[in-house]
This record gives C-alpha cells, sequence and structure tokens, in this order.
C-alpha cells in the first residue's frame, strides 16, 4: 500500500486520470462512497488536494486509514446533513450512482454541498451489454462484474439516460468524458464507451 | 503475558507552581502519579499521552512486580506489537488531579493543615486537567504530543488540548467521547452525586475525619453508572432474567443476576475508590462544553485546533452517542481539520471503548501506524 505506483493505479481505473484532469491543483474534495480511498489517495498525490471520503462499510474505512485519507462512515443513502452548504469545490460519485437508491435526492445534495459535482458509471447502452439482452442475458463485464442475483446495481443507466435525467432537474453538463478501458470514446459514444465520466453543477 | 509492556513502575512528580483553577481556586503546589511505556526517542517526538476516563488512573499498562493481577485498564491496547505499539511510541498515563490513585486529591493530605483536603479541594475541570498535564509534559521534555488518546471523560481531555495547546498535540484520538454532555447525561451524574452527597457518612465531604467512608453512597453512584455504560442488548445477553436459585423468593434479596453483578460492582468500587473524586470527576464531565463561551457555536470553539483528528464511536453506547462525535466531526469538518470517523458496530455500549474488538483495533492500529511513520520517515 506503501510503495503506492500512481501510473498502474490510474490505468487500473482510467476514470481517475479522468477525474484528475478537470480537478486544479489544491481543490477540495468530497468522495461520496470512497472505497477504500484510492482516488482521494491519487488525487492528493496528483493534484495535492484537500480531501475527505464518505464510506459506509467496515473495511472501507480501516483501508482509507491505511491509505491515509480522510473518511468519514456514514450512509449516504442518509443525505449529506453533515456537511455545509458550498463547503467543497467538487463532489465526486465514482462508480457508485448505480448503486444509489436514493439517485435524484442525492445527486441534488451533491450540488448543496459542493460546486461542482463529477460522476462516473458504467454506461448500460455499451453495445456489449446490448448485445448481451440481445442474446437474452443480462451483461456480466468488467464494469458490470455482478449476476443479476448479487448486483448492488439497481439504478443502471444509459449516456442519454443520464443526460436527459441532468435536463430534467437543471443539472448543466459542464464536460462529459466517455471512455472504454483507457480509450476516450468520441464517436456514437453510447454505444461504443463502456464507461462515462460527467462533470456538472446546478443550472442557472 | 502476551506483548505485554511487562513489569512497570508508578513515578510521582511534583509541581511546586501554583495553578490556578479555572474556578479561581489556587491550588499551591500538587503531585501528579504517572506510568511511561516505551522509550522517548532522541527529538521527542514519539510521546502519547492517555487521558483517563471517571474511574482511571495511571496504570494504563502492564504489570506491578509486587502485584502481578493488577493489569493496567488499557493493556489491551498498548504493548509492544498491539495497536499503540510501545516498540515506536512513547506513551505515558497520569492520573487526573483531583483523583485518588497517588495524585494530589480530595483524599491527599493538605500539607497546609496536616488533614485530607476533603471538601476543600477545588472543583477541577478538564481544562484544569489539561493545564496540569501540559506541565507533566514540560518536565519529561515534550514539547510536542505525537498523539492524545482518550475515551469518554479522556476524550475530551484530548479535545481540549487541541483546543489549549494546538501547538503541542498533532493527532488526537477522541473516543466514545461528547463535545458536551447532554441533559439526559448530566441528570445520571447528577443522580449518583447525590446518591453520596446524601450518604449520612458523606459528612459534606470531610468524611476521613470521621473515619468514616460514604460506602453506600458512592455503591449506587457506581451501580447507576455501570447500568449506563452498558447496552440493554449487552445486558440481555450476559444476565438475562436468570435467577441465581431458579425460582422467585417473593422478598427483597438479591435474585436475579444482573442485581447480584450490579452489587457486587458497587461493592468493589467503593471498597477503593474516593468519593469526592467521583463527585469531581463528574461535575468535570458535566461542565465541559467548549461551545460555551462561543455563543455555542463549536465550530467556532474548534477554530483554534491544528491536530489532526481520529474520532471514534460505538453504536449501542446511548451516553456517549455517535450523534454527538458526529458533531465534533462536523465541528472538525467545518474548520477543515483533517478527521476521520469510525462508527463501531459493538453490542457493548460506552464500555466498548475499552473492549477489544478486532474492526475498532483495525482502526486505531491503522491510524497510529500512520502517525508512526511521521517521525520515523
Amino acid at each position: 500500500m506503501n510503495n503506492y505506483d500512481h501510473s498502474s493505479l490510474a490505468a487500473a481505473r482510467p476514470d481517475f486520470a479522468a477525474i484528475a484532469a478537470w480537478i486544479p491543483e489544491g481543490a477540495s474534495v468530497l468522495d461520496l462512497g470512497c472505497g477504500d480511498g484510492s482516488l482521494l489517495r491519487y488525487l492528493k498525490q496528483a493534484r495535492n488536494i484537500r480531501g475527505y471520503g464518505v464510506e459506509i462499510s467496515d473495511e472501507g474505512i480501516e483501508a482509507c486509514i491505511q491509505n491515509g485519507v480522510n473518511v468519514i462512515q456514514s450512509n449516504l443513502e442518509s443525505g449529506l446533513s453533515g456537511f455545509e452548504n458550498n463547503s467543497f469545490d467538487y463532489v465526486i460519485l465514482s462508480q457508485t450512482l448505480q448503486a444509489t437508491r436514493h439517485t435524484e435526492p442525492l445527486m441534488q445534495e451533491m450540488l448543496r454541498v459542493g460546486r461542482e459535482g463529477i460522476v462516473s458509471f458504467p454506461n448500460f447502452g455499451f453495445w456489449k451489454n446490448r448485445l448481451s439482452i440481445l442474446l437474452g442475458n443480462m451483461p456480466v463485464s468488467k464494469e458490470l462484474p455482478y449476476q443479476w442475483y448479487d448486483t448492488p446495481n439497481v439504478h443502471l443507466c444509459t449516456l442519454h439516460d443520464f443526460e436527459s435525467f441532468c435536463a430534467k432537474y437543471k443539472m448543466q453538463i459542464l464536460a462529459r468524458r466517455v471512455m472504454t478501458d483507457e480509450y476516450t470514446i468520441h464517436f456514437v459514444p453510447n454505444l461504443l464507451g463502456s464507461m462515462a465520466v460527467y462533470r456538472f453543477r446546478r443550472a442557472h | 503475558m502476551d506483548n505485554s509492556v511487562g513489569i512497570v513502575t508508578a513515578q510521582r512528580a511534583h509541581f511546586a507552581a501554583p495553578l490556578t483553577c479555572k474556578s479561581g481556586a489556587i491550588l499551591p503546589h500538587y503531585e501528579l502519579a504517572y506510568e511511561t511505556y516505551g522509550t522517548l526517542n532522541a527529538d521527542k517526538s514519539n510521546a502519547v499521552l492517555i487521558c483517563h476516563a471517571l474511574s482511571g488512573h495511571h496504570h494504563v499498562a502492564g504489570y506491578y512486580a509486587d502485584d502481578q493481577k493488577n493489569i493496567g485498564w488499557w493493556d489491551n491496547l498498548i504493548g509492544p506489537g498491539k495497536p499503540l505499539d510501545t516498540n515506536k511510541f512513547f506513551v505515558i498515563g497520569l492520573n487526573n488531579l483531583g483523583g485518588c490513585h497517588g495524585s494530589t486529591g480530595p483524599s491527599s493530605l493538605n500539607p497546609a493543615t496536616g488533614k485530607p483536603y476533603g471538601s476543600s479541594f477545588p472543583v477541577v475541570t478538564v481544562q484544569d486537567w489539561v493545564e496540569s498535564q501540559a506541565r507533566l509534559a514540560d518536565l519529561l521534555g515534550i514539547r510536542q504530543f505525537a498523539a492524545i488518546v482518550g475515551g469518554s471523560l479522556g476524550g475530551m481531555q484530548a479535545m481540549q488540548w487541541a483546543l489549549s495547546f494546538p501547538e503541542r498535540v498533532r493527532h488526537v484520538l477522541a473516543i466514545a467521547t461528547a463535545p458536551r454532555l447532554t441533559a439526559e447525561n448530566i441528570a445520571f451524574n447528577d443522580v449518583a452525586r447525590n446518591a453520596i452527597l446524601t450518604d449520612p457518612d458523606f459528612y459534606g465531604g470531610d468524611f476521613y475525619e470521621h473515619q468514616a467512608v460514604p460506602r453506600r453512597g458512592l455503591r449506587l453512584a457506581r451501580m447507576l453508572g455501570h447500568i449506563t455504560y452498558l447496552s440493554d442488548d449487552a445486558m440481555a445477553d450476559k444476565f438475562g432474567r436468570t435467577l441465581r436459585s431458579g425460582k422467585l423468593a417473593y422478598n427483597y434479596d438479591i435474585e436475579f443476576e444482573i442485581e447480584s453483578y450490579l452489587r457486587y460492582q458497587g461493592d468493589k468500587f467503593a471498597a477503593y475508590f474516593d468519593a469526592n473524586t467521583y463527585l469531581l470527576m463528574t461535575k468535570a464531565l458535566d461542565y465541559f462544553d467548549p461551545a460555551r463561551d462561543y455563543d455555542d457555536n463549536l465550530d467556532r470553539a474548534f477554530a483554534p485546533a491544528k491536530a489532526d483528528f481520529l474520532v471514534v464511536s460505538f453504536t449501542t453506547d446511548w451516553r456517549f452517542s455517535p450523534e454527538r462525535s458526529r458533531d465534533i466531526v462536523s465541528a472538525l469538518l467545518h474548520n477543515r481539520r483533517n478527521v476521520s470517523y469510525a462508527e463501531i458496530s459493538s453490542a457493548h455500549g460506552h464500555d466498548s471503548f475499552l473492549m477489544q474488538h478486532e474492526h475498532y483495533h483495525k482502526v486505531l492500529r491503522a491510524y497510529l501506524d500512520n502517525i508512526a511513520r511521521e517521525f520515523a520517515a
């Protein structure tokens, strides 16, 4: 854990590098569902951010503390009441959106606590997922590693779905990066991208 | 005894400079009993102070050569290879001023009168303790603690350190504690105090000269306290409704196992603990309220703090509930301090903080290991 390798982590989690590219030096960041804290640790080293994670699992808390990142044990689904309005530059929900139950209120909370929000999620519209369904099975892949009966993912969506959601709830998308593995996808992203990262704020 | 710090010796430090208490009372001189474990490193950067709770003292780890069964109260945490590793840290435990285990307190002889202080001993506060602890640190040559660790009332002292001496503590481990007691919590303390104050053997606090001990009061106080430090579930698990004789006796003798346990605990406590110390410790708990001087605004109260914090609470602790710990976390977030917060699932109520719980100890170990890396680097 201590001889932590920057580049291998970025390769394993291409969304990390995409997120880091949007975050300026020294920004304040809240990472919701931060897991073992590796994104925060990455951003601390790459961008010298002041960061906190929110995590529910005991294992995650131990790992975050081992990783030397601030972590608050709390259930996201009960809101972010411990966090003040506009207290962070960025609030991140990395590969967690699809597993949240109260997705819309949580997205609103993100924009209450943060100036901007960043979410990454697997694109359910990715061609392999479509093909899987066409052939009669729920997709199982690197991005969606679960079987239908043990998945925590309750709110899967496509890029189109997410963008209409943002429009409906007056969230303005500032930037989008669609990827398949470490490659950025520009052409028919809703079909060819397996994963997306969005940066957004409240529309004025 | 695996990974024990082994045989330890209590030490005493004499302080000749008067201590002006928060109440205005002045202690012209006093002694503090303390123990140390591990070795202070060359630049004196590896010192950890352990602050004790209501009934604690300086014997935190190890055992005495002439009393090997007398094991320190937080021995499961402290020792070579334990979460607070004495191979890395120099650990100090002390008995607070007003205590009854060797530091100057109500039961000590007042040199000015040749009699125990008794009722004349000042009501000391968490701030006063921290002041006296800082003087002990001066004596030991410690300018800045790597960490100050405390549970319950001890956690209040650890927090107060960060407010009174921001430059003198790098990390605060505030465990099962609160930024102030709730009314309900003060109420429990008041019932406990009333048990002592109304005991005919109390003599207004000067029972020593009457060769009396307010045992009944102390016993009741402890029984009540003990109930509140456990959880409903833990009690149900341990005692349930089990009857000692197996059948109802239709009288007021000890019948249920829980009654037997509580009375035993009460008797044991009343045999060694000083009633005045009990009063004073509960008052210190009630008075602690850093926000009071800031229009009840805890955010502002925590503004001076510079330390990094680890805040830990236990799910079934209803005396120092997770909500109170979250208040601390929230004030630290407001002030943009580094803080981590773990809410440990445990069935054992407030007493959980003293127990060997795998996840809890892993959290402490991970945090303390990172601190050790700061001065090892």
